[in-house]
């Protein structure tokens, strides 16, 4: 599978992949998208890079282990919920804040927001360690 | 759609009845998209109105689709690509230390 | 109010934690361990606070009841709370206890924790598709905890286990589309009211025989019930002793919610198919315990026929009858698991769970055996234990509704438990041990990690003793829950009467 071409090809199309995996989750709250494509996809990249080249060099990339990262995500979308307790609302219920930005429109930034890069760490580190270990597995 | 669903069903099953270990995780595929389009079927469909409130509008098409049955199918659909994919590798698995793929050759530990 | 959202936050909070201390195994058992203490602690409170106020409810994320999902605390799911945090305490000591580094490695803890949280928000949330969420998640963490290791039998238990597993949860997805596209709503409470309302019970009927199929399957009811002894007996003991304690409980309480909550059970139809289940389930169940001669395997069995008198107890459907069932399954968790974690010790310490190969039990741990003694005993419902007031409560109830026939079936089958109890306990304790020591000889256990493991086990005992003594109290409690169960107007109101 790792010919010049499908490796010089990766090069190019992982950071796009990338970029465009962040691109939809933080256009998923008002348009088709969110943290659950976005994490698709950006694990897509990476299975790309573990096709081209090894998996080996795909884990050095992730820096991390998928474990750790899916326990991140975990975490960022565990305490997403808790803000609203603040304001004697149940568990979960949404906060917004409004973040005025120099020069741009002001940005609405809430939990949900977290909920869904928690969403999109948990998944992307979920399918890296099925991936890898299938790989490694047929090896 | 229900022919569709009728068909998924039945094959799922009919692959689920074989002895061959992938065939059989194939029927279990087939048997959890048959029950995602049930639901969808059940839940009623429309054609060509998404559940998003236009930009413009304050109120929510009055034709549009039901977003709980799409929802409650996203849902489903994650978790059984989570346990398919735990199948596959508990059947490599098994494959490896049984060496056998066939079913019936899975007795040891029954009664 | 917050905390009934904490049985369930509590326990993926110290998941989470103990993932990212995955190459520390002294953190994680640290973690391990607070965790399922503070859960214990977190859910007695709650019952107390339930039992105190009433029903409560939370709808998560501010979405008003019919839809948003509902999570809701009445007696019985805070009851079912506390034994299942119990258990988790008691296991995770014990697992602590077997010090099973390489399962420890790939992430034993947190899967526990995991287990535990889908367990507990499947006792206590309000919503039909929730439920099969969280039947997923604890599904999921039970399959991998299960295959953990890869031992040969393990793999194919886990096989089985997750075929048979796969298919009720696409059964129950298939019934609650079915329900959603002919009601309109999957909130249990709002889906009574609907279904009060419908004149045509048909469709409805076959609904239910939908969720019947398949919660039966995970409950290990009379035809579908052969995955459980070909599974249960495969994982290390302190696996399987969770599994026994709570998994098929988990279906016997959807069991009882869907036919007390959304489709109460019909005298015509459902009711006594219900009834007849349960008798077979009861009686095959202690018949394929009779024939089996492996220590957990007689266990396993016995599940299935216990899980026959608790569905015994749904079907007869008077309040006593559910007051006997809630109380079952009381006694039956905290039972069912220290059974298993008896027989983990003496696996350990004999490298074998075959009846024939074991003996001298008594002789050589007279404590172990005592420690066996009371839930064996307890099991077969001797008085003064636990067992006995469960039974009788039962049998008392089936009296009332003159099916004598249940009734002769559930004292027969406990005549049975008690005969392959004594089984258990002249070949494994009484006997003398077999004249040759055993060719391979187990690594000794260090005496620290044996008195963590009887340190569960003692607590376990403890507690069906407890129950025992304190039946009055406990009773009580038990006809609250019931009385709750057959009277779901206040849980309506709970969930439906605006938000809190």
């Amino acid at each position: 599978m790792s010919t010049l071409i499908l490796r010089t090809a990766t090069r190019y199309l992982v950071p796009i992949l990338l970029l465009f995996s962040i691109y939809l989750l933080l256009a998923g709250h008002n348009y088709p998208g969110g943290g659950f494509v976005g994490g698709l996809a950006a694990s897509a990249g990476l299975a790309l890079y573990a096709l081209a080249f090894d998996v080996r060099s795909a884990r050095a990339m992730l820096r991390v282990t998928p474990t750790t990262v899916s326990a991140a995500g975990l975490l960022i979308a565990t305490l997403s919920g808790l803000p609203g307790l603040f304001k004697q609302l149940p568990y979960m219920s949404g906060q917004w804040i409004v973040l005025p930005l120099p020069g741009f429109d002001p940005i609405k930034v809430g939990t949900p927001v977290f909920f869904d890069i928690g969403v999109y760490l948990v998944v992307l580190g979920v399918t890296m360690s099925i991936i890898f270990s299938l790989s490694e597995e047929t090896k | 759609m229900s022919i569709i669903v009728g068909l998924l069903y039945a094959a799922g099953i009919f692959l689920m009845q074989r002895r061959n270990m992938v065939k059989f995780l194939i029927g279990l595929a087939l048997l959890s998209h048959g029950a995602n389009l049930l639901i969808f079927t059940a839940g009623g469909l429309t054609r060509g109105h998404p559940p998003i409130i236009a930009e413009d509008a304050t109120l929510a098409d009055p034709l549009q689709a039901d977003p709980l049955p799409q929802a409650l199918i996203l849902t489903a659909i994650v978790i059984s690509f989570a346990v398919l994919a735990f199948a596959l590798i508990l059947f490599l698995r098994a494959y490896q230390t049984t060496k056998t793929d066939d079913l019936h050759d899975l007795r040891s530990t029954d009664a | 109010m917050n905390l009934l959202l904490a049985p369930i936050v509590l326990p993926l909070l110290f998941a989470i934690l103990a993932l990212f201390a995955l190459h520390h195994p002294r953190a994680q058992r640290a973690l391990a361990l607070a965790g399922t203490g503070l859960l214990a602690i977190v859910s007695v409170a709650l019952l107390l606070s339930v039992r105190a106020g009433g029903i409560v409810a939370v709808q998560v994320g501010h979405w008003p009841a019919p839809f948003g999902i509902t999570i809701v605390a009445d007696l019985f799911g805070a009851i079912m709370v506390v034994l299942a945090s119990l258990t988790g305490f008691a296991i995770a000591l014990y697992s602590i206890g077997v010090h099973d580094r390489a399962r420890e490695r790939h992430g034993y803890y947190p899967l526990l924790l995991v287990l535990l949280m889908g367990v507990n928000g499947a006792f206590l949330t309000g919503d039909l598709f929730n439920l099969y969420v969280w039947f997923e998640v604890m599904l999921m963490a039970s399959f991998v905890l299960l295959a953990l290791g890869c031992e040969k039998p393990q793999i194919e238990g886990a096989v089985k286990y997750v075929a048979l597993n796969f298919f009720s949860s696409a059964l129950f997805l298939a019934a609650a589309g079915l329900i959603y596209g002919v009601l309109g709503t999957l909130n249990m409470a709002d889906l009574a009211q609907k279904v009060a309302a419908v004149e045509d019970k048909r469709l409805l009927t076959s609904m239910a025989l939908l969720l019947l199929a398949a919660f039966g399957i995970k409950a290990a009811m009379f035809p579908l019930f052969f995955w459980l002894p070909a599974s249960y007996h495969t994982p290390p003991p302190a696996v399987s002793a969770l599994f026994a304690g709570l998994l098929t409980k988990v279906g016997v309480y959807a069991l009882i919610r869907t036919f007390t909550l959304i489709f109460p059970l019909e005298p015509t139809f459902t009711q006594p198919l219900v009834l007849w289940l349960a008798a077979l389930t009861m009686i095959t169940g202690v018949l394929g315990a009779a024939a089996q001669m492996e220590f957990r395997r007689v266990l396993s069995f016995h599940i299935v026929s216990q899980i026959g008198y608790m569905i015994m107890g749904l079907a007869l459907f008077t309040p006593l009858a559910l007051a006997g069932a809630v109380f079952y399954i009381m006694h039956h968790i905290i039972v069912k698991t220290n059974l298993f974690l008896v027989s983990g010790v003496v696996h350990y310490l004999r490298g074998t769970g075959e009846l024939k190969q074991l003996g001298g039990f008594y002789r050589a741990h007279p404590w172990i055996a005592i420690l066996f003694l009371i839930p064996a005993l307890s099991l077969a419902g001797l008085p003064p234990l636990s067992g006995f007031f469960a039974k009788l409560t039962l049998i008392v109830a089936g009296l009332q509704q003159q099916a004598y026939l249940i009734v002769g079936a559930a004292l027969g089958v406990s005549l049975l438990t008690l005969f392959s109890m004594t089984k258990i306990w002249g070949e494994v304790f009484w006997k003398a041990a077999p004249g040759r020591p055993e060719p391979d000889a187990p690594p000794a256990l260090e005496p620290a990690r044996l008195r963590l493991m009887i340190a569960a086990i003692v607590l376990l005992a403890a507690i069906t003793v407890v129950i025992g003594l304190a039946a009055g109290p406990l009773f009580t409690l038990a006809m609250e829950a019931a009385g709750q169960l057959m009277n779901p107007q206040p849980y309506i109101e709970a969930v439906l009467g605006g938000a809190p």
